[in-house]
């Protein structure tokens, strides 16, 4: 039973992660149906801004974090505006192999710029762990499934309640109705992609801290099971996203806490096979009927 | 009809042979060093691979990005046939067992998940083909993580050559026969197309099955090329870089992924000098591409020598 709830908690603070990277992906896929490859090299970036102003400015951990989302929401616009806008209206292929290239940039950029070699991130909130039941949770913990939550709702209540939210949901629903009431889809696409990204900036934080290393590289595996989360979940969906998160997240860590640690990535595939095959929208996804 | 037919075949065997002639002239006189041989070889697994891919995703409209999986079991196949039996015989054999088996995971894969469409089939077949490589991953007779090494070379260029060559006409074939026009209206209107009586399911899964068995001969000439194979060989970022060559040269165009496949060759080989920076330079052009001719380097366009000498009649009578 204590096991059982360590794995549960570990898996939650995981999940958080994979949580937020996912809304950025559903958020995109929801507006210009573009499986955006360059979501995980995002949160990369965000994780390298913050180790770097860290060591730099010997700022805390509040200062770190939103930095890092504000740089990481520009270099999202700007990825959306330089690659993506231009293929607007190409075909979906085409966008998703410019998405590709632009994550072989970030990735190769950043080892061609500071080298690829892993590097420790600096502690700035110091590890405490609390022990409650017999249950270990370390403050870093709860730290990243507050953080991740705080933000979940913040962007609930962007999508839900501000005017900039309900453009949104009008230009995911039909761009060209949408721009005929009077709304700019091109700043709306560029406020998604700014949202998602700051979220994937944020997670990179957070998983610096957690996992006390870095690398270019390090955005490739979570942006891919990201991605899965978000199909399982219900892609376009913004609580699919945050429910397919943590639901990878604890998979993950309750595979290995069966000991079948070298399946994990297999288990995680294999469930959204099942989950395809039986919804195939996704938990949360809406089920579009095919018209003749 | 049927003259003109044969001259284009011939036309197409002509270049064939020349094609082969002039490697074994330009290897004979030095002018092609095992480096340029090397890339050579590349190229034409690539285009075994990307040919099958481009039959998939360009003429059944199936997307699909899972080929790495495929040639997962190819390569394995050969890899673990040849270090028993090292042969000629041994690796023919192993080209076949490794063929029948993805035509059996093909099969696995294809039947439930090619209900899916689009992206949502696009993940379903990378999380196959994932799955494929952890289970290679932790098998006892691949060797788990660390792979297979000291795999006898019989993949040398000219049998790379010949079987470039077959495969294309396989699927160049396919792709022009009956079962061909029947992917190609599934993949232009699903609902038209079963209106009409044809069945998707089964023309859907003809085209995957065959594409997987390409991918399983272009992964045993790799094993048996490089002579050394792991399962990260094998991962989703080797699926995408043929998904690139597939796209680069217009999906849909087997002329293209050929096109596509030389430049991206000739392109990596030239850039083993810039380092780091090779990465970069290749994103960037990837982009570039993409951003300004969007369809790819040729879009549908396909080279035919029966065209060619129709117009040449055409003219003619004129």
């Amino acid at each position: 039973m204590h096991t059982a709830m360590q794995q549960i908690i570990n898996g939650l603070s995981l999940g958080s992660i994979y949580a937020l990277l996912a809304l950025g992906y559903t958020m995109v896929y929801g507006i210009i149906k573009l499986i955006n490859f360059a979501h995980g090299d995002v949160y990369m970036l965000g994780a390298f801004w913050g180790y770097f102003i860290i060591n730099k400015y010997h700022v805390d951990f509040i200062v770190a974090l939103l930095s890092a989302m504000i740089v990481t929401a520009f270099a999202g616009m700007l990825i959306e505006y330089l690659a993506y806008r231009p293929l607007r209206n190409s075909p979906r292929i085409t966008a998703l192999i410019t998405a590709i290239g632009v994550s072989y940039f970030l990735e190769n950029g950043m080892s061609y710029l500071f080298g690829a070699n892993t590097r420790n991130f600096p502690q700035v909130v110091k590890q405490h762990n609390y022990t409650a039941f017999g249950i270990n949770i370390s403050n870093i913990q709860l730290l990243i499934l507050v953080t991740a939550i705080i933000l979940m709702v913040l962007l609930q209540l962007i999508i839900q309640k501000t005017k900039m939210g309900t453009a949104m949901r009008a230009v995911a629903v039909d761009q060209e109705a949408a721009a005929l009431v009077g709304i700019n889809p091109d700043h709306v696409i560029s406020f998604t992609f700014g949202l998602g990204s700051a979220l994937a900036g944020a997670a990179g934080v957070l998983i610096g801290l957690y996992y006390n290393s870095i690398d270019p590289l390090m955005g490739m595996t979570p942006g891919i099971k990201a991605f899965v989360a978000a199909v399982v979940g219900g892609i376009g969906s913004v609580p699919g996203a945050a429910i397919g998160g943590f639901l990878i997240g604890l998979l993950e860590t309750g595979v290995q806490a069966i000991g079948l640690s070298a399946y994990k990535d297999a288990a995680v595939y294999v469930v959204l096979i099942l989950i395809l095959i039986v919804l195939p929208s996704g938990l949360l996804g809406k089920n579009v009927k095919e018209k003749v | 009809m049927t003259k003109k037919k044969l001259q284009a075949n011939g036309l197409w065997l002509l270049v064939m042979i020349v094609g082969y002639l002039a490697i074994n002239l330009l290897v004979y006189t030095g002018v092609v060093d095992s480096f340029i041989e090397n890339m050579l070889v590349t190229i034409g697994i690539n285009i075994i691979l990307a040919t099958g891919l481009n039959l998939i995703i360009g003429f059944s409209g199936q997307f699909s990005l899972g080929h790495a999986g495929f040639m997962a079991i190819g390569a394995y196949a050969t890899g673990i046939i040849l270090q028993t039996v090292p042969t000629v015989g041994g690796f023919v054999g192993s080209i076949v067992v490794g063929i029948i088996i993805a035509i059996i995971a093909a099969i696995i894969v294809g039947v439930p998940t090619l209900r899916l469409s689009g992206d949502y089939l696009a993940i379903a077949t990378m999380g196959a083909a994932e799955i494929i490589r952890v289970v290679i991953n932790n098998m006892k007779i691949t060797n788990g993580a660390a792979g297979l090494f000291n795999i006898p070379q019989f993949a040398t260029w000219p049998v790379v050559y010949v079987l470039v060559c077959v495969t294309t006409i396989v699927i160049v074939n396919f792709a022009h026969s009956r079962a061909g026009r029947a992917i190609q209206a599934i993949r232009d209107d699903e609902i038209a197309a079963e209106a009409v009586g044809v069945n998707p399911t089964k023309w859907k899964l003809a085209a995957f099955v065959l594409g997987a068995a390409t991918a399983a001969i272009g992964g045993s000439l790799h094993a048996s090329y490089i002579q050394t194979i792991a399962p990260s060989d094998f991962g989703i970022m080797n699926s995408i870089a043929l998904l690139i060559i597939v796209v680069l040269g217009g999906v849909g165009s087997m002329t293209g992924t050929f096109l596509a496949a030389i430049v991206l060759g000739v392109l990596d080989t030239v850039l083993q000098s810039f380092g780091t920076l090779r990465m970069v330079i290749y994103a960037v052009a990837l982009i570039v591409i993409m951003v300004f001719k969007p369809s790819g380097l040729l879009g549908r366009y396909e080279f035919s020598f029966a065209h060619v000498l129709n117009r040449h009649k055409k003219e003619d009578a004129a």
